[in-house]
């Protein structure tokens, strides 16, 4: 229910709502105004010319083919970040849901992941997988497979892929437990008199029930793999071997302040810009619509 | 369609004991409610024959079979919850046919008995809705639908009326003995309500502390109450309970207050001055002269036909009672139908018979 609140005079409801104005036209607006009118930029590598070449940078863009190789990388990296993310997590709430011995302190150690710096968290993998110190990758040689994701493509990719979705684990897991306990238990037993036995169960009732949250979920990972994992990647593979592990977001920084060209950067920060723009929306209009059982 | 046999089920959690050995022996088509108040062990029960609990001890048996180690689903039967439990995710159709999916039957024969069961509920406008555009009743209903399209041997109901208003918890009661009498599926009822356990059942079990305090037909428990918690458990008013001693070769009862009152059928067992505790139902106590106990009244309820009475003796000792007719006056004497006696022990509570 929400409560109507009648004001008085007009100014006060403005003067309310001005810090939130500010810090969305601060941080916000001037920001992704500022990258629009760049995108119509070109800059010399000296910043001593500027001229105007409206939507050329776009243009150069969608036929340059290592950004097309980049959107590629990213469709990839972000779905299977988010499978992997939202699979493991919920197998992992499916587990803690159960009555077990010490569950409490499974689910708090569950959680901490999410605590972790991105940072701290790709060093952490760095350490397991790099071939000549990492326990992992020492452990792949062994075994006579040849490791080095500093070289193999595949292998950098598996490796980000793998320290994202290890970080977004917690999150997701925090959310499927929920919605597993929000499930009536008697719905589970009548279930189970009805016949059903757990795996069944378990895609008729318990998955169907979860899935208003896994597609909320869902949508949350993508953006996640899209935007926040620029920190994994930087601190793993900095885009390479080659481009291999470039994704979009790490294209921007790559294009912007490495090689300074910040027309093309920009544009590429509008692109995604539109595309956050495009997954809040889905977000918001799928949450009003939220089926309420 | 089975019997259904417990024997001697107990059920410990932990250290805490909450069934302490149940036996009941449940014939083909027999409806047997088990009553009590909360925390008396029967949602643990049934949750057993169920297959949802697991028994400490004891042994569960459908239709000879011993269950015990089997799952619910290898049970075959169908349990109706105070929740309903309906999946929200499906509409009434697809609720009541999931059981019937799972088994394997043809799409026809789905169809056909799911909309036999609803026409037998008048449910079958509803079969495309989900749960949550239903009524309380409704989804009552589709709860029952669900548990009567499986054709099991046993229905098991899980207080399945306190969630609905009394008017349609009435109407529901009948509808619910009405279903089990024409189908004659062997049921097993929890309630704690006593007025729905003396019009549901065949047999009453009733439960104290995780004991079957008795186990006999609505009129055996209400007339020969095995002890006083029964006594005090069964019957609206609850029965008064007045301390006294055997008297005259334990032919009579000489209440605290004085009064004896000789019992119509015979002796009971114990010597003279043996202490007792004396049953009278508050319907069993009628005006009348001046022989009766002298009671005074502190409210009075009229409901039309008859008014209850709260009083107290001149010893303190309160008494209920229910007379035809309207608000009595000033000085009311009340005197018991003899015949209508329970006499109890008074230490153990247990009944006492006439030898």
């Amino acid at each position: 229910m929400r409560k109507k609140v009648i004001f008085r005079g007009a100014l006060l409801p403005y003067l309310l709502l001005v810090p939130q104005m500010a810090v969305t036209l601060v941080f916000f607006f001037w920001p992704a105004g500022m990258a629009v009118w760049q995108s119509t930029l070109r800059q010399d590598a000296f910043g001593l010319r500027t001229e105007f070449v409206a939507f050329e940078n776009f243009t150069d863009l969608f036929r340059d083919e290592r950004y097309l190789g980049a959107v590629l990388n990213t469709a990839f990296f972000s779905a299977a970040v988010a499978g992997l993310a939202l699979g493991a997590a919920l197998f992992l709430a499916v587990q803690a849901d159960k009555k077990i011995r010490g569950a409490g302190l499974y689910k708090t150690l569950l959680i901490w992941p999410y605590a972790v710096a991105p940072a701290l968290a790709a060093v952490l993998w760095l350490f397991l997988f790099h071939p000549s110190i990492g326990l992992i990758g020492r452990g792949f040689t062994a075994l006579g497979i040849t490791w080095d994701y500093r070289v193999n493509g595949g292998q950098a990719m598996a490796m980000v892929i793998l320290a994202a979705a290890w970080k977004q684990v917690s999150y997701n897991f925090i959310f499927f437990l929920a919605g597993l306990q929000s499930i009536p238990t008697s719905v589970l037993e009548a279930a189970a008199i009805d016949g059903a036995r757990p795996m069944r169960r378990f895609w008729t009732v318990i998955f169907p029930l979860l899935s208003p949250t896994a597609f909320f979920l869902l949508v949350v990972n993508l953006v996640y793999a899209f935007f926040d994992t620029f920190g994994v990647i930087h601190a793993l593979t900095q885009g390479g071997p080659g481009n291999a592990t470039e994704t979009l977001i790490y294209k921007v920084y790559v294009d912007g302040v490495q090689n300074l060209n910040l027309g093309s950067s920009a544009a590429q920060s509008v692109v995604l810009m539109v595309i956050v723009i495009a997954l809040t929306a889905i977000q918001f209009r799928f949450i009003e619509r939220r089926v309420h059982y | 369609m089975a019997s259904l046999d417990i024997q001697g089920v107990t059920k410990s959690f932990g250290v805490t004991q909450v069934l302490h050995g149940i036996d009941l022996a449940v014939r083909d088509g027999e409806m047997v409610v088990i009553v009590g108040a909360s925390g008396c062990g029967k949602s643990t029960l049934l949750r057993i024959v169920a297959g949802l609990e697991i028994p400490t001890g004891g042994r569960v048996l459908i239709e000879g079979l011993d269950v015990t180690p089997l799952e619910p689903a290898d049970r075959d039967i169908a349990m109706v919850f105070q929740t309903y439990a309906l999946y929200p995710h499906m509409t009434v159709f697809e609720n009541m046919a999931y059981g019937l999916k799972i088994r394997g039957l043809p799409k026809p024969e789905i169809r056909a008995r799911v909309e036999e069961a609803a026409a037998l509920l008048s449910i079958g406008q509803l079969l495309d809705r989900k749960p949550r555009q239903l009524s309380g009743g409704q989804r009552q209903r589709v709860a029952m639908g669900r548990a009567i399209v499986r054709h099991p041997k046993l229905f098991l109901f899980d207080e399945p009326l306190s969630n609905l208003d009394a008017k349609l918890r009435v109407q529901m009661r009948a509808e619910i003995r009405r279903l089990q009498k024409r189908l004659s599926v062997t049921s097993l009822f929890v309630t704690h309500d006593q007025v729905e356990a003396m019009t549901l059942g065949d047999r009453l079990v009733v439960m104290h502390e995780g004991r079957a305090a008795q186990i006999g037909t609505p009129m055996e428990v209400w007339s020969r109450p095995a002890d006083t918690y029964v006594a005090s458990f069964i019957g609206s008013p609850a029965m008064n309970f007045l301390p006294a001693t055997l008297t005259e070769g334990g032919h009579a009862a000489r209440l605290a207050g004085g009064a004896v009152w000789r019992f119509t059928d015979g002796a009971r067992p114990g010597g003279e001055g043996q202490p007792v505790t004396i049953g009278i139902r508050p319907e069993h106590l009628l005006p009348g002269g001046p022989d009766g106990l002298a009671v005074s009244v502190d409210l009075a309820e009229p409901l039309g036909s008859e008014t209850v009475l709260h009083g107290r003796l001149a010893d303190g000792t309160e008494l209920t009672a229910r007379i035809p007719g309207g608000v009595p006056g000033e000085g009311l004497h009340l005197a018991p139908d003899l015949a209508a006696l329970h006499v109890f022990d008074a230490t153990s509570g247990r009944r006492l018979d006439p030898a």
